[in-house]
């Protein structure tokens, strides 16, 4: 008895051996955790135009597949992923909507002229509020909205060539 | 050269380290005493040489070479010169090379100290060591080589990571790694003995005072850990189940019980097969703390090198030193002869106690931290362990390990008479009762204050009642108690430190998350607000130049009946390299209780006026707080009190014969 007890150390430390050995391997990356709000219709949305036109609120994702960009004029990776953003407003698929987060209007419309103007309209939240409602935990962030008003997709951080082909894969899917 | 010169030294370290192992293992087979000593000559010379590395790194480090990438990458040539010291130890590369100096550090103590161990012992623990410290070596220079040069140098360094830029986490890594590190001569001595297939008293007294030191180094760097966090990450906490502090946390766990159960082997010879089961896992556990934190397989604010190259290699490592430890215990443990009986109530059996608990507790906290990986590669999705968990399994298996270490120490070995110690416990029973009931009439918190007082005040209690009992207090003259408090061993004094000590930090813990308050709120300036009868007024926010940030600079006025008794600075430091935003909490410490304020974010009065403008600010306040890290320090020095007791310091009991096998000496 006391003989395959004293095995019993070197059993359990050969299960987490394997479940180590699996953790190293592949391009698994524990501090991604799947966004709650896939494949659930988006939050309320109810901002300020940046320019002063009408409010950007949720109806504007109706029928027609929508990308909702987390943005600020303060954020450098913003400014790496911008080049994407425009090539996707080119494309014309999908609609591509802007969240001003937390940052002072003048200096996003300088930012805007200055880099170019994706966005069909966007929305000012200053104080960050939306920005809540939508789980935002860092900027920029892009969301993916269907034509029924659910978010398919989240892209938590500048948007990168292969999630631009993700993208690109998805708003023709989901424009079918 | 003196970075190549380093490189080579760390090489020709490894080449000692591989002597090391071979050597006095043959040695001690043939009883060739000419081999064995040669064991000892290539453990100085490994620590010899791999001081030369670190000192070369170290240059490296101070005068800013940026041609070596591990400088280029983790130093700044304007950082001030502790910080420029400490990034040594603040990124992978150098960090290893610190873990495997302590290590060898460790080694040639054993080697140049350990002039009372029998030699074949000595010889084995030796050769155990040697192999740790190749295998680690080997590590550095295989995937982790800290001289690497790049070319061309760049101009500047791209900077410590700024919340690094600390003192006390400039020597939180030290002590930690002692701790870790030094644990693996309890490893070694496990092993020798399992090699020998002896475990007996002298066994034990030989390897207590290594398991102490690493104890003592581990308590006090777990400490500077959490006393960093408490005050440089501004969130008013000291301890968050992060899984890297629990990595730190399991040996820490596993050592303490070690510490006891070789104290029973020592007096009572029971106990062998645990306790060496005990010196094996401690270090496993450490080994794995440092493959958890290298290899980025959990989250973590700490998984500062995340390549699964360097993971595979210390996971190879950990595998080798599991399937060897565990495997040879597995073999040979069976063949331990079994020591002396004992009453389930008795001083063994209250150790016995302590050990399970302790043992418990390791596993809960090794299950919480391992239980995300483990789910998610059974395909069972992402989850996260968080405080509830370890509140709801931790906590408890520690309240009664805090009962039984007031009573334990007062029961006899072999039987004790659990009655009659109730009765001496009387005096200490009843100040825990006034205590309870002061907390039940008083508290305005949670109800688990009342127990976590309650508990604390017995524990002290408990420490200062057998002291007492065992130095006749109020039972003669004054003078003749005072007396035998001198003639004390260390080690029992020791003892009623580290328990007291460990009465007072519980009395923090609770203090501090029972009757916390807090408030986070937007100041504008001229603003005042009350926490816990302290009134603070904000002043003003205004920017300062630091030596390589600015800093947003928040003024409090804090004021207590009117009176100004205070002024909080608390800052925000923007640095530029690498660009990087950091909280300096302000304190007011009473040392019986924290007033914490913290500057936040500028807010932006909200859309249609509403919101006003002003600053977040966080304000605390954490009774007891300090007593958490007064009491750990208390325990350290408990420790180191134990260190110093008269049996590690005369020469060790001549060990029995071992039966048919003459004696090399």
């Amino acid at each position: 008895m006391i003989r395959v007890a004293t095995y019993l150390p070197l059993a359990v430390a050969a299960i987490l051996a394997v479940v180590f050995f699996w953790a190293l391997s592949g391009d698994r990356d524990p501090s991604r955790v799947p966004s709650p709000f896939i494949d659930k219709p988006a939050p309320a949305l109810d901002l300020a135009a940046l320019d002063g036109g009408p409010r950007l609120t949720k109806a504007a994702f109706a029928g027609r597949v929508s990308i909702l960009n987390v943005f600020a004029s303060w954020c450098l990776p913003c400014l790496a992923e911008h080049p994407f953003l425009m090539a996707l407003a080119k494309d014309g698929k999908a609609q591509v909507f802007g969240l001003n987060y937390k940052d002072k209007p003048e200096d996003a419309k300088a930012w805007l002229a200055e880099h170019g103007n994706p966005f069909t309209r966007i929305g000012t939240d200053r104080n960050g509020r939306a920005g809540i409602e939508w789980g935002v935990y860092g900027v920029p962030e892009t969301f993916l909205i269907g034509p029924d008003g659910r978010i398919r997709h989240k892209v938590v951080g500048p948007i990168t060539n292969d999630q631009l082909k993700q993208l690109r894969r998805m708003i023709g899917d989901l424009g079918k | 050269m003196i970075v190549e010169a380093g490189h080579f030294a760390l090489i020709l370290a490894f080449v000692f380290a591989c002597i090391q192992i071979v050597v006095p293992l043959i040695g001690a087979r043939r009883g060739d005493d000419a081999l064995m000593d040669a064991g000892r000559m290539a453990a100085l010379g490994q620590f010899a040489f791999i001081l030369a590395a670190f000192l070369s790194l170290t240059h490296a480090f101070i005068v800013s070479d940026f041609s070596v990438a591990a400088v280029a990458a983790n130093s700044h040539s304007a950082k001030p010169l502790l910080y420029k010291i400490s990034g040594v130890w603040g990124n992978h590369e150098g960090s290893m090379v610190l873990w495997v100096l302590i290590l060898a550090l460790f080694g040639g103590a054993v080697a140049g100290l350990g002039n009372n161990l029998p030699p074949s012992l000595r010889a084995r623990v030796l050769s155990v060591q040697g192999m740790i410290g190749a295998g680690f070596l080997a590590f550095i220079l295989l995937t982790s080589n800290p001289f690497f040069r790049v070319n061309p140098a760049p101009v500047d360094g791209s900077g410590l990571n700024p919340i690094l830029q600390d003192p006390g986490l400039a020597f939180h890594p030290p002590f930690l790694y002692l701790g870790y590190v030094g644990f693996s001569i309890a490893f070694s001595f496990a092993i020798a003995a399992l090699i020998e297939g002896r475990v007996d008293a002298a066994w034990a007294r030989w390897v207590r005072p290594w398991t102490l030191a690493a104890w003592c180094a581990l308590t006090l760097g777990i400490a500077l850990g959490s006393w960093w966090a408490y005050y440089e990450l501004g969130w008013g906490g000291f301890w968050f189940w992060d899984p890297v502090e629990n990595a730190s946390f399991m040996p820490w766990l596993a050592g303490t019980a070690l510490l006891h159960s070789a104290i029973v082997v020592e007096k009572r010879g029971a106990l062998k097969s645990w306790t060496i089961l005990l010196a094996i896992l401690t270090f496993l556990l450490s080994l794995m703390g440092t493959f958890l934190v290298r290899s980025g397989v959990l989250t973590s604010v700490h998984a500062f090198a995340n390549d699964p190259e360097r993971g595979l290699f210390i996971l190879g490592l950990l595998l080798v030193a599991t399937v060897g430890g565990l495997g040879l215990y597995a073999m040979r443990a069976p063949t331990l002869k079994t020591g002396g009986l004992f009453a389930p109530i008795s001083r063994e059996g209250g150790l016995v106690l302590n050990n399970l608990l302790l043992g418990t507790g390791c596993a809960t906290v090794l299950i919480g931290t391992l239980y995300p990986l483990v789910l998610d590669a059974f395909g069972g999705g992402k989850v996260s362990v968080g405080v509830p968990y370890f509140t709801l399994t931790f906590v408890p298996l520690m309240v009664p390990l805090l009962v039984v270490m007031g009573i334990g120490p007062l029961l006899a070995w072999k039987r004790g008479d659990l009655p009659g110690v109730l009765m001496r416990l009387r005096a200490a029973a009843m100040v825990t009762g006034i205590a309870c009931l002061a907390t039940i009439l008083l508290n305005d918190g949670p109800a688990f204050a009342i127990l976590g007082v309650t508990l604390a005040v017995w524990l002290i209690m408990g420490a200062l009642t057998e002291l007492a009992d065992r130095i006749r207090l109020f039972r003669g003259p004054l003078s003749a108690s005072l007396s035998r408090l001198i003639h004390l061993p260390r080690s029992a004094i020791a003892m009623t430190t580290a328990h007291a000590a460990m009465g007072i930090t519980v009395l923090g813990i609770t203090g501090s998350t029972a009757w916390q308050t807090e408030r986070i709120l937007i100041m504008s300036q001229g603003d005042t607000t009350e926490v816990a009868g302290y009134a603070l007024t904000l002043e003003k926010v205004a920017q300062v130049p630091g030596p390589n940030y600015t800093a947003e600079r928040a003024t409090l006025q804090v004021a207590a009946g009117g009176r100004t008794i205070t002024t909080l600075y608390p800052e925000k430091r923007r640095f530029t390299n690498p660009p990087q935003i950091t909280t300096e909490a302000a304190i007011r410490t009473t040392l019986m209780a924290d007033l914490y304020a913290v500057l936040g974010d500028r807010q932006e009065p909200g859309a249609g006026g509403q919101g006003k403008a002003g600053w977040t600010v966080r304000i605390y306040h954490n009774p007891l707080v300090p007593w958490i890290w007064i009491g750990t320090v208390i325990m350290v020095l408990g420790g180191l009190v134990s260190l110093t007791d008269r049996r590690h310091r005369v020469g060790a009991p001549a060990r029995a014969q071992a039966p048919g096998r003459p004696r090399t000496a």
